[in-house]
């Protein structure tokens, strides 16, 4: 790390984390988090003003956690980056309002980057550097896309997406029809490791066939696989049958990261890229993570994902982006900047 | 200097005063019910700039509690609490309908009444004005519908965007002086009809200075519980 380098202050609360990180050129100094997820467990998904109301509250607090966890003082941080978007309208306004707080109060610039590039650029703090040209592999509770990346200050270029349930959203769902808590992904995970057996029913895989390939190559579909688990599972327990949860688990399990890895393969060879980068919460899916290394090593790809603290939503993503962005000279943002709900993935800042 | 601002009405409104006068050294106001977080950074940018006030000569903030559509009044708050945080400063809570109550000059009882959407308003009721001009909250902060609380209101002058948009529910009960549609004072009993609809930030901060505004907590005043839509159990996806 170099001390040169300049200090990032990064503030996230597209859903309902409080994060705030700091980020030295690629060095994580610190990742505060408050969680309203426990206050959203028992509506089994998330309440957008109960997380609005919680961003208030957490907000001065994660910003003194994050400092004291780094050892710095507001005052010696040189810039601000945010996430404008996308994410839910509410919460994320209160994050932007923060920012500019600070920016206002500290009179350093403001940079109000994309929620889903910073999934992406993240791994910058594990691994260094971004590779020049890659396929990054998109896998979160709203979104699940491959996109190439050149250079991510640039923008990413779009190459597929799902066409209907996003990757982690699938997971919700499915622990839900399994009767695990929300958010399902890590439970899912949990109980396929624990004696799940992967090949006990083969679940469908969507977009795969010849046909589909043809018109949605790079694109997912999780919808017909989370009603066939469905189907399964009520079936068993209209006949009056035990669900074998941990089997079902990881037969799931097993179909989305099948999926997933073959189209993102698939998407490097398609450009002649090298690298692989997998972000966003399903990144911390242990069976993704194994499938992932074990087919790119045989197609001679290297994968890079960041540990699984860092796939869910948190600050150190926004301030990696932001770390980036100011390494690149670009223009700061207003402080008239909207929170931008809908941001598309294809703006980096706004 | 004072830093005051409310944001809990359409209104971004925001001054500066001198922290021991109350003379207030620039203010900015723009009604636009959309976009509180687009525009309350840049006016405070502004006003301080004009004013050739530096933000490290800021030695408190008063910003406005609500109750207010919850969306925009969490930008102030949230902006006044990060400022305050990293500066080191003061900073101070008014519940934002005694903002407005102090902005009648009438020499009578008032109530107030807001717009709370879903055609229910904020309302709460006042005494008439100390020697201070100060004055004292009798009942409320309260949300409720109109028609329901109009008996309350009866008889008083009510200041306030509730007075525009539900003039004649509450009107109708109050003194039977007619509502002016553009007026934000209705019931004024023989004046000419005040208008008043949104908190002033300059109002706030020579309050807060001259004391006679009562300071809290900076902590939102939303008066109704989250919006939740219970999601139920799985649906059944066999055929039936
Ligand atoms: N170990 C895991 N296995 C599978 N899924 C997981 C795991 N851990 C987390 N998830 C899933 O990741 C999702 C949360 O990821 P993330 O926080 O990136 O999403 P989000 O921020 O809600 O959505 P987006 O980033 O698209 O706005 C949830 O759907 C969760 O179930
Ligand atoms: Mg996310």
């Amino acid at each position: 790390m170099s001390e040169n380098e300049p200090l990032i202050l990064g503030i996230e609360t597209s859903c309902d984390e409080t994060g705030v990180g700091l980020v030295r050129g690629h060095t994580l100094l610190a990742d505060a988090i408050a969680s309203s997820v426990d206050e959203h467990a028992r509506f089994g998904g998330v309440v957008p003003e109960v997380a609005s109301r919680a961003h208030l509250e957490a907000m001065v607090p994660t910003i003194r956690r994050a400092c004291e966890t780094a050892g710095v003082k507001p005052s010696d941080v040189d810039a601000i980056a945010v996430t404008s978007g996308p994410g839910l309208a509410g919460a994320l306004l209160v994050g932007v309002a923060a920012a500019k707080g600070l920016a206002l109060s500290l009179d350093k610039p403001l940079y109000g980057v994309n929620h889903l590039a910073a999934h992406v650029a993240v791994d910058t703090l594990e691994h260094g550097e971004l590779p020049k040209g890659a396929v990054a592999m998109l896998v979160s509770g709203g979104h699940s896309s491959l996109l190439a990346v050149e250079d991510i200050t640039e923008g990413v270029e779009p190459m597929g997406s799902t066409i209907d349930d996003a990757a982690g959203e699938a997971f919700d769902k499915v622990a839900r029809v399994l009767g695990l808590p929300f958010p399902g992904g890590p439970y899912v995970d949990k109980a396929a490791r624990d004696g799940g057996d992967r090949a006990y029913v083969t679940f469908p895989r969507g977009l795969t066939s010849q046909r589909d390939l043809e018109r949605h190559r790079f694109d997912f579909s999780f919808s017909g696989l989370k009603t066939a688990v469905a189907r399964w599972v009520e079936a068993k327990r209209r006949d009056g049958e035990d669900v074998p949860v941990n089997h079902v688990a990881a037969a799931f399990q097993e179909a989305v990261c099948d999926v997933l890895t073959r189209k993102a393969i698939d998407a490097c060879k398609d450009r002649g890229y090298e690298h692989l980068l997998i972000g966003g919460g399903v990144a911390a899916n242990s069976r993704l993570r194994q499938m992932a290394e074990e087919r790119c090593a045989a197609a001679g790809i290297a994968v890079r994902v960041p540990r699984p603290g860092l796939c869910t939503d948190n600050g150190a993503m926004v301030a990696a982006l932001g770390s980036e962005l100011v390494r690149a000279g670009k223009t700061p943002s207003p402080l008239g900047l909207p929170a931008d709900s809908s941001m598309p993935i294809t703006t980096v800042l706004n | 200097m004072l830093l005051a601002f409310d944001t809990s009405s359409a209104a971004v409104t925001v001054a500066l005063a001198d922290p021991v006068s109350g003379n207030v050294l620039g203010s900015s106001t723009t009604v636009d019910a959309l976009r509180h977080g687009e525009l309350l950074a840049p006016a405070i940018a502004e006003v301080l700039a004009t004013a050739g006030v530096g933000v490290k000569e800021l030695t408190k903030i008063a910003v406005g509690t609500g109750p207010g559509p919850f969306t925009g009044l969490r930008v102030g708050l949230v902006t006044a609490r990060t400022m305050a945080d990293v500066l080191g400063i003061e900073v101070v809570g008014v519940c934002s309908l005694d903002i407005l109550a102090k902005q009648s000059s009438l020499a009578l009882p008032v109530a107030v009444a807001t717009d709370a959407r879903r055609k229910e308003i904020y309302w709460a009721l006042y005494d008439g004005p100390a020697a201070d001009g100060s004055r004292r909250r009798l009942e409320g902060p309260a949300v409720d519908k109109p028609a329901e609380v109009a008996h309350v209101l009866a008889g008083l002058p009510v200041i306030g965007r509730g007075a525009v948009l539900y003039g004649e529910v509450l009107g109708a009960t109050a003194t039977g002086a007619s509502a002016g549609s553009a007026a934000g004072t209705i019931g004024a009993v023989g004046d000419e009809p005040e208008v008043v609809e949104y908190p002033s930030a300059e109002v706030l901060a020579t309050g807060v200075v001259t004391g006679t505004l009562q300071v809290t907590a900076p902590d939102p005043l939303y008066l109704r519980r989250p919006d939740v839509t219970m999601s139920g159990g799985p649906k059944s996806v066999l055929p039936k």
